[in-house]
């Protein structure tokens, strides 16, 4: 029994120093690359559903299986969590025994004087005019800053040991657990952040952030239920697009104003500016400006006089020429009747273009601005089946009742802005005009000022890290054996030096130190003579 | 504003004549390699012997004079001086070429309005900029430095071999990818774009500079493992050491400037794409080539990773930054894309 304690145990301790060795970190580093890469290489659903049904597509015998091992959802896939997981276990299984160990280090005095100091991959020695203690005094005030301890040796030799560069060690572990925080950071920005999308016509149109059926879609966190959004609201009064003239977009600004806080009781509304890289600011949320596109004006005129105006965004379908497709839909006015009402619902669809060009008689764009905002609708009367309890798309028709034969074209014509269709039953339609609408993204994450911090800790600390180098310096003074001439005192001076970590780089600082204590003109190991020579005159 | 065509047109007139230059100056370094003096056989057996092998287990010390005694202090060949003269000359067109290219930037840059580095053209000649800058640099402080560890015609032994990719680089730059000068797109104007693209060429520059030099590192390693091989061409490169270190200083100078790069543009894409980071592409690549830096730095640091293992995940880094460049720029369709032709 005791015996199984005891292997189980070595087995387990076994296992977690396996796995916060370097070579484990490595491994999983590598496999966490590896992991990433089908990322860039698959399409990925949280990023673009359509080329994910591409894919499916195109490769219809593999995708299903890289569907099954998580290959379009690479980032929340359970492999891609459980590497990173483990790195960050053996991260932390590294950093807090290494923790302990700087601890003392730091508390511990530098290390004595090697007896041996030529020995050292940096040496320098000279005999100087001066006394032991007046060699030790110059060298202790050029060592100011570093870490000193003095040792008085025998036959009246003094040294000291001196060490600098503590702050790599600090940086080292200030950079990994900052990456820990970085984690934690994500982390709770998928529990507690949510995203959503609204398209807001401009033309005074609100949006209030009161509640998930707001918004065409919602994605929550993990621990969002959509009870306890940050209340503001805004409202989009008009959306200027400049373009240049090969029809490339050149500023988008959306005039909107917003209320938020004590705005919303007294209903005070603050203008703002929104553009590209330039997102509102408020309640704790943010807004984008993340679409863009027109949607056509139609008031229908029924043979009763009663009228009704229709403003529903169109889809755009080429960037490049904003052509847009969409559908707007009426019900009959004042027709208490369901069956009556339900076969004589409305529907126009079809294209806008902003700017007409014709292929032939089919519309299409030449240019995504208002030069020529032009129509070509097909007027549909029927059931529209927007009671039939299935979902359907705004910006179409849905087809099965087509198909039925229980919506039919009435119509179908060109129209330009003013211009009027007549149907068979004296109903007309008239395109009034174009609004643009914006397609609004408003985001929430609470932990992203604390993953910033998290994001400059990490450079801070690997700057400070790889740049900062520690490094040890020992000076020795030992009187020389022979006095000076008129009998003054004579003293060996000995330098050494050793960079703990990498050595490039420890020399210049070493040279320099030593020409301050020894003159300029000592040799310097371990450079050969010749060379060290030739580095000083080229430096004169 | 409106591009200055005049100003513009200068500025592909100055590409074309950067390329030129550096062209000639690859073809100069390439000569001075070729005459270069080569450790003939009888010393490579020597250097055999005396176990440049075993150098591992030495102290830096008798390493580098060593290495002096194996390729540095040969008797003059009669064709040094030529030799020599083609590096000197070579430097020189370098420094030309790096001006006359930094020309072509600037007025791009005065033409248009704004920094010059708004699509794939431009981003891939700036790139190339840096790559030279980040040599010359390594260049000059290698000749002025106490510590040396090359002689200077070793070290222009490099010379060719990276102005082989940076010109090839540049050619691609200029024809297949070539852009008109224009105005930047909305989501291009933001103070971010000098921030995050230039952190992002600085980087890419001097990551493909240590790449070279890892990969040059492999083969000089080859050759001193046994001298008897790839004599002409293996003793004419600095020494794996020199190599070694100029990859490892060049990565580990050039890594928080490439973390920042990444930063800022997780700054810049919570401003424009309204997330600080959404597994894009670029942004999957960039997290893949950092981690890959980030393993080598470790592996530095590991026994029994140094050297030749450490060197190929090096090359590896440089070949996810480039696969970066090329394919997730021209091939695959994310938020970067625009940054495209
Ligand atoms: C987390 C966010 C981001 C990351 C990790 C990232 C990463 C990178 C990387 C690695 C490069 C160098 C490209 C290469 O070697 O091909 C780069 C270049 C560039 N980035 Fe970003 N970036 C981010 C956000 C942004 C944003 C928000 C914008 C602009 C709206 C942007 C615009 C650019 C541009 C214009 C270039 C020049 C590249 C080219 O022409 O291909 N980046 N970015």
């Amino acid at each position: 029994m005791r015996d199984h304690l005891r292997t189980a145990l070595s087995f387990l301790r076994n296992t977690w120093r396996g796995l916060t060795s370097m070579r484990t970190a490595l491994v999983l580093l590598f496999l966490l690359a590896l992991a990433a890469l089908p990322g860039a290489l698959i399409p990925q659903r949280s990023l673009n559903q359509s080329e994910v049904d591409k894919y499916f597509q195109d490769y219809p015998d593999i995708a299903p299986l890289l569907d099954k091992i998580g290959m379009f959802e690479v980032f929340s896939s359970v492999w891609f969590a459980s590497i990173y997981v483990l790195l960050f276990i053996s991260l932390i299984g590294c950093l807090l025994p290494r923790c302990w160990e700087y601890y003392k280090q730091w508390r511990s005095k530098p290390v004595r004087t090697p007896r041996n100091l030529a020995r050292l991959p940096h040496h320098a020695e000279k005999a100087l005019d001066t006394s032991v203690d007046a060699a030790i005094d110059d060298a202790k005030k050029r060592l100011r800053g570093w870490r000193m301890v003095e040792h008085t040796e025998a036959d009246g030799a003094r040294s000291i040991s001196a060490e600098r560069g503590f702050l790599r060690e600090i940086g080292n572990l200030v950079f990994h657990f900052a990456l820990v925080g970085l984690l934690i950071g994500l982390a709770g920005g998928k529990l507690y952040g949510y995203e959503g999308q609204v398209i807001v016509v401009a033309d005074g149109s609100e949006f209030c952030n009161s509640g998930t059926y707001n918004y065409d879609s919602f994605r929550a966190g993990l621990s969002v239920d959509g009870t306890q959004l940050s209340p503001f609201c805004v409202k989009v009064d008009d959306f200027d697009v400049q373009y240049q003239p090969n029809g490339q977009v050149a500023s988008y600004n959306v005039g909107m104003q917003y209320q938020s806080d004590e705005d919303l009781e007294t209903n005070t509304w603050r203008p703002y500016d929104l553009q590209v890289n330039h997102p509102l600011r408020t309640a704790g949320d943010r807004v984008y400006l993340t679409g863009n596109g027109y949607a056509p004006r139609f008031t229908v005129t029924w043979p009763d006089g009663q009228q009704r105006t229709g403003l529903v965004q169109w889809q755009p379908m080429s960037p490049q020429t904003m052509l847009s497709q969409g559908a707007t839909k009426f019900d009959p006015p004042g027709v208490t009747d369901e069956v009556q009402r339900r076969q004589n619902q409305l529907a126009i669809t079809g294209l806008f273009a902003p700017t007409a060009a014709f292929d032939g008689k089919i519309l299409s764009s030449g240019f995504p601005d208002l030069l020529d905002p032009t129509a070509a609708i097909d007027v549909m009367r029927g059931d529209l089946g927007l009671d039939s309890g299935r979902g359907q798309s705004i910006f179409g028709v849905d087809q099965s009742m087509v198909q039925q034969g229980r919506l039919q074209r009435v119509a179908r014509e060109n129209v330009r802005v003013g211009q009027e269709i007549r149907l068979d039953d004296g109903t007309t339609v008239r395109f009034d005009g174009v609004e643009r609408w914006a397609n609004l993204q408003i985001s929430h994450d609470p932990f992203q000022t604390s993953v910033l911090v998290f994001a400059v800790l990490i450079i801070g600390g690997l700057g400070t890290s790889l740049i900062i180098k520690r490094r040890r310096i020992w000076v020795r003074a030992a009187p020389h054996p022979e006095p000076g001439e008129n009998g003054s005192a004579r003293t060996v001076v000995e330098v050494g030096g050793l960079a703990r970590t990498d050595q490039a780089g420890y020399g210049e600082e070493f040279a320099r130190i030593a020409d301050d204590l020894l003159g300029a003109d000592v040799d310097h190991s371990p450079q050969p003579r010749a060379d060290a020579g030739t580095a000083r005159e080229r430096k004169s | 504003m409106p591009v200055n065509q005049t100003l513009s047109n200068y500025s592909d007139m100055a590409y074309a004549t950067s390329v030129v230059i550096y062209i000639a100056s690859m073809l100069l370094y390439f000569g001075e390699f070729a005459l270069g003096r080569v450790a003939t056989a009888a010393q490579a057996r020597e250097a055999a012997l005396v176990g440049v092998k075993s150098g591992a287990q030495k102290s830096g010390a008798e390493k580098s004079s060593d290495a002096k005694d194996v390729v540095g202090h040969v008797p003059a060949a009669p064709k040094r001086p030529l030799a020599e003269r083609l590096g000197g000359m070579a430097v020189s067109m370098t420094v030309l070429g790096a001006l006359v290219h930094f020309g072509s930037l600037l007025t791009r840059g005065l033409a248009t309005g704004r920094v010059p580095w708004g699509n794939m053209y431009e981003f891939g000649s700036a790139i190339c900029l840096a790559a030279v800058v980040a040599w010359l640099i390594v260049l000059f402080r290698q000749l002025r430095n106490a510590r040396r560890e090359a002689t200077p015609a070793q070290l222009r032994g490099l010379g060719g071999f990276l102005m082989l990719p940076v010109t090839l680089l540049l050619f691609l730059s200029g024809t297949v990818l070539y852009a008109d000068a224009a105005p930047l797109q909305p989501a291009l104007q933001s103070y971010w774009i000098v921030i995050h693209v230039a952190a992002a060429i600085v980087s890419s520059g001097a990551l493909l500079f240590a790449g070279v030099a890892s990969i040059l590192y492999l083969l000089r390693s080859r050759y001193e493992n046994n001298p008897l091989k790839m004599v002409k061409f293996g003793s004419r490169l600095p020494t794996s050491q020199a190599l070694d270190r100029m990859a490892y200083r060049a990565t580990v100078i050039i890594f928080p400037v490439w973390t920042f790069a990444i930063v800022a543009g997780a700054i810049w894409a919570e401003a424009a794409w309204g997330r600080f980071w959404g597994w894009d592409p670029k942004e999957t690549c960039a997290f893949i080539a950092w981690i890959v830096y980030a393993a080598y730095l470790h592996a530095r640091a590991t026994a029994g990773w140094r050297g030749v293992r450490s060197a190929w995940i090096n090359i590896l880094g440089l070949a996810v930054m480039i696969f970066n460049l090329f394919f997730v720029n021209l091939v695959v369709t994310g938020l970067h894309s625009y940054a495209g032709l």
